[in-house]
């Protein structure tokens, strides 16, 4: 009956020793681009790629480690509709800033 | 007799698979929603990258962001995060009472983060800087509000669970719903790494 009970929700749960390396990873990847950006001793270049690059670094360890996110739970449509979703926030995200730089150039607008 | 016994396997096999799918697709059903709750996220953020020059005058987030506090924030949501996980282990492996006490221990970390961020906008509105000041701010209350009330629901969602947990106890019906507010927990974590990045850390360059 327990082994009924722990499928319900169709997926593997993760042990302590997962949420433990996914909370120190975490942790890990927070305080760098904190430290990176109140020390200030960095070009700003090097600061946007760096705590951008970690911040993507920490969704996967959290959609991993904390939410248990694999190919094999619900077969695979959890993924899938996830990477779906992504590709949607691409789109979006990615072409409002192109358009409305565009827009900004071509306007020619102070500021 | 055999065959009798056969069909009684079959339809008992059956009810375990129906059983095991109830649960399973509620939880699925919540993740769908939370993909469409991340693409509200998505449209937030396009709206605040393109209006965060448009300070008409006013500050912008490098005068008014306090790392510090948002450091702290962050922590207190990521730790709730591990927490939540906790309670889950303690379901799976059916402890009621410790599922109890990690719940009042994220609901704590949950409250201290929506306190903080209470007191960050109500210091920014008592200056003058509120959402009607700029482009800026309007993007960033409404985009930094947003999550703060998804997490208010959580913290409600959560309140009713651990009521729920006295008066049902871990059933069918309570157990998925403890994976839904799982799902969506975590979920808040992940969008708010994306603010404090592009919200916080680059708003203060």
């Amino acid at each position: 009956m327990s082994d009924a009970h722990a499928s319900h929700d169709g997926g593997n749960h993760g042990s302590v020793k997962s949420y433990v390396i996914g909370l120190i990873l975490s942790l890990v990847l927070t305080i760098i681009p904190f430290w990176m950006v109140m020390s200030g001793g960095f070009s700003n270049m090097a600061v946007v790629v760096t705590i951008s690059i970690m911040a993507i670094f920490q969704v996967l360890v959290q959609l991993i480690m904390f939410m248990h996110l694999d190919f094999k739970t619900e077969e695979g449509w959890n993924a899938g509709s996830f990477i779906f979703t992504a590709l949607i926030l691409v789109i979006l995200v990615g072409g409002s800033l192109w358009i409305m730089q565009n827009l900004h150039a071509n306007m020619m607008l102070g500021g | 007799m055999t065959t009798q016994t056969v069909n009684q396997h079959d339809a008992h096999a059956h009810d375990e698979h129906e059983h095991h799918d109830a649960g399973a697709m509620k939880v699925f059903g919540f993740w769908v929603y939370l993909m469409s709750d991340l693409v509200i996220f998505g449209s937030l953020f396009a709206t605040y990258a393109v209006l965060m020059k448009g300070t008409a005058g006013g500050p912008s987030g490098a005068d008014i962001f306090e790392l510090p506090l948002i450091l702290v924030s962050t922590f207190l949501l990521l730790f709730s995060s591990f927490t939540y996980g906790m309670a889950v282990l303690a379901m799976h492996a059916d402890r009621v009472a410790q599922v109890k006490g990690w719940l009042v221990i994220t609901f704590l970390l949950g409250a201290g983060f929506i306190g903080l961020e209470i007191y960050e906008f109500h210091h920014l509105i008592a200056e003058g800087f509120g959402p009607d000041r700029s482009a800026f701010l309007s993007s960033f209350f409404t985009l930094v509000g947003t999550h703060g009330l998804h997490v208010t629901f959580g913290l409600i969602w959560m309140l009713v669970m651990i009521v729920q947990l006295f008066t049902k106890g871990l059933n069918d019906k309570t157990r998925p719903r403890i994976m839904c507010l799982s799902l969506f927990w975590h979920f808040l974590d992940i969008v708010w790494i994306c603010v404090f990045t592009f919200v916080y850390l680059m708003g203060v360059l």
